[in-house]
């Protein structure tokens, strides 16, 4: 009696136990399948990209055959680009004004955000609030105004009109997430700090930026992502060629008449977007505390 | 703040006197520096950001030689026209339509990422992540190039499933599709990431309660998962219908407004009408007419976040 009811429970335990088992195996196929299919549509124009810029003029105007395929590879596309100067200067622009724009914001919001975060003044919850506000303030809802205003200045064509408007794209992000990090850095830490004497620049360069150095990691990809693919105000406020940086100058500069160059550009557009994609490559979970922390921080 | 304050009252009377006035004099000092600190964030603000608004409402009111003020004539002019009126409509189905999409499709990626043994998802985020990586306008040559209409390598896929070419980017309707596509493309990967952090925040011990009342996977979603994102889930659909409302480096590169300005969305359109055509008054004019909607969802992205503060505290 006994023993059959302890069978009948360990069956009955046995059959739920397996089907559970197989809803979860289908569970795990179907996640499997849908990541596949998502990741083969993610990177099909990256590759596609990739596969044309390999190919010579020739073969890319050959419609007969698979074209996401090459025949015989070639890197002509890319030495041309190397040897072309326009495009040289391109990312000799892009360079400088990244490498400008990154270090202005990140001065400017990692001294805002220490003020911000730890030593409150007159109108600091509302400039706080008001940070995060401009965050939302998108580049194609001012860029007119800022053309006017970058052109009253003699800026207009010159990468120097670009470094002084990025910021306001990437300064009010990066503060908001750097408030975040800093607030969060226990205050016994400031106290121990005061009372071994230390002025507050002490305080920010001693413990702050040592303590909250991924949040600084994360800020500082953010504004060379961000400065590093805008497109809106090279658009506007750049016209000459030798003053542009990559993003338009590939889009603008390598399409010329009615016979495009498909290789090259997409070599171009590939050689334009590595920088991101390697510092993504290497600091992936900076990148990805950067992106989430707006939401779930602050 | 505590500094001030505690540390005195705790220390002995004599001690403490030397270090009180070292501390008031801090304390006096310290909104002078921290004010000193946020300056150069206050100029970029009021200089770039707040005074290029106040400019820009000041500017949709002049002519279009900004030699006299025709106070809302720009305004008035834009809404009799039939284009703008395909732009307003554009851009809501542009900015609707490729929410949704991102949204559906994000929430859905990360759940089977969540589903997947830890070890293995990091190398799926990896690769998922790709197209939010590479700049936009880069990477909509690439779906330029796969859209053009005789070399079309996706129309040469859909050849071989039998199916009749697309005229992507010809016919208006398939180019407003397009538009969408690539979009969705591109901001898909970041709701994933959004919406895994979140997933991630879910603590399990509330689906094994939920399991153990004999929930179904289906109401472990809608009754647990879904209230508990729900608040990063809003956040994260009003911040994207902003920048994606106000998108422009995609229809740029892809149609240019074309066919027959169609696929034209207000950034666009104020491109061409204030630069291009060199009608700046009316250019920002364009541009200002997304003001009101955005504001609207800054309204109500900053109430999100500032409950989703008050649950955390």
């Amino acid at each position: 009696m006994s023993a059959s009811t302890a069978s009948t429970i360990a069956s009955y335990t046995g059959k739920k136990l397996g089907s559970l088992r197989s809803e979860r195996r289908w569970a795990l196929w179907t996640a499997y399948a849908s990541l596949i299919v998502a990741t083969i549509i993610f990177l099909a124009p990256p590759f596609y990209m990739l596969v044309t810029s390999l190919k010579s003029s020739a073969e890319i105007s050959n419609l007969s055959g698979n074209p996401w395929i090459v025949r015989a590879p070639t890197l002509e596309n890319y030495m041309e680009l190397i040897a072309n100067p326009l495009f040289r200067g391109f990312f000799f622009n892009s360079v400088i004004i990244t490498l400008c724009v990154v270090a202005i914001s990140m001065v400017i919001s990692v001294l805002a955000a220490f003020s911000l975060a730890r030593m409150k003044f007159w109108g600091s919850q509302a400039l706080a609030t008001g940070v995060f506000l401009t965050y939302l303030v998108p580049d194609t809802l001012l860029f007119i105004p800022l053309y006017q205003i970058v052109g009253g200045l003699g800026l207009l064509n010159s990468i120097w009109g670009l470094i002084l408007i990025y910021p306001t794209l990437t300064v009010p992000f990066c503060t908001w997430i750097m408030i975040g990090y800093f607030a969060s850095i226990p205050k016994e830490l400031d106290e121990a700090a005061l009372i071994d004497g230390a002025g507050w620049m002490q305080m920010l360069t001693k413990i702050f930026i040592p303590v909250a150095l991924p949040g600084i990691i994360a800020a500082t990809i953010f504004a060379f992502t961000v400065s590093w693919a805008a497109f809106v105000y090279p658009t506007a406020f750049v016209t000459t060629p030798e003053h542009m940086p990559l993003t338009i100058g590939v889009v603008s500069q390598l399409i010329r008449g009615d016979t495009f160059a498909w290789g090259q550009i997409m070599a171009g557009a590939l050689m334009a977007a590595l920088p991101p994609v390697v510092v993504y490559a290497f600091l992936m979970d900076y990148y990805i505390a950067g992106l989430t922390a707006g939401a779930t921080k602050g | 703040m505590a500094a001030d304050g505690t540390l005195v009252a705790g220390a002995p009377a004599s001690a403490a006197n030397g270090r009180a006035n070292t501390m008031q004099r801090f304390a006096r000092r310290r909104s002078t520096i921290a004010f000193l600190m946020a300056l150069p964030l206050i100029a970029l603000i009021g200089g770039l950001v707040v005074y290029p608004a106040g400019y820009a409402m000041w500017l949709s009111t002049l002519n279009r030689r900004m030699t006299a003020n025709i106070g809302l004539g720009n305004f008035e002019i834009l809404l009799d026209s039939d284009t703008f009126w395909m732009v307003i409509w554009q851009s809501c189905i542009f900015a609707v339509g490729a929410v949704i999409a991102k949204a559906l499709i994000g929430f859905w990626l990360a759940h089977m990422l969540h589903h997947i043994p830890a070890k293995g998802q990091r190398k799926w985020r990896g690769m998922l992540l790709i197209p939010w990586v590479i700049p936009p306008a880069l990477s909509t040559l690439g779906w330029w190039w796969m859209f053009d209409p005789s070399y079309s390598s996706i129309n040469w896929i859909l050849n071989i499933f039998a199916v009749p070419a697309v005229p992507w980017l010809g016919e208006p309707w398939w180019a407003r599709f397009s538009v969408i596509l690539v979009n969705v493309w591109y901001g898909s990967p970041f709701f994933m990431i959004m919406y895994l952090a979140a997933l991630k925040s879910v603590p399990d011990q509330l689906y094994e309660a939920a399991a153990i009342d004999g929930a179904t996977g289906w109401q472990g979603l809608r009754y647990v998962t879904l209230p508990m994102m729900q608040n990063i889930i809003s956040i994260t659909v009003l911040f994207s219908l902003i920048v994606t409302f106000a998108n422009y480096d995609i229809v740029r590169v892809l149609t240019n407004g074309g066919p027959r300005d169609l696929t034209q969305v207000f950034a666009s359109y104020a491109f061409q009408v204030g630069i291009l055509s060199g009608n700046l008054p009316r250019g920002a004019a364009v541009s200002l007419f997304m003001f009101p909607v955005l504001a609207v969802f800054a309204f109500f992205i900053l109430r999100g976040i500032n409950r989703r503060n008050r649950e955390q505290m």
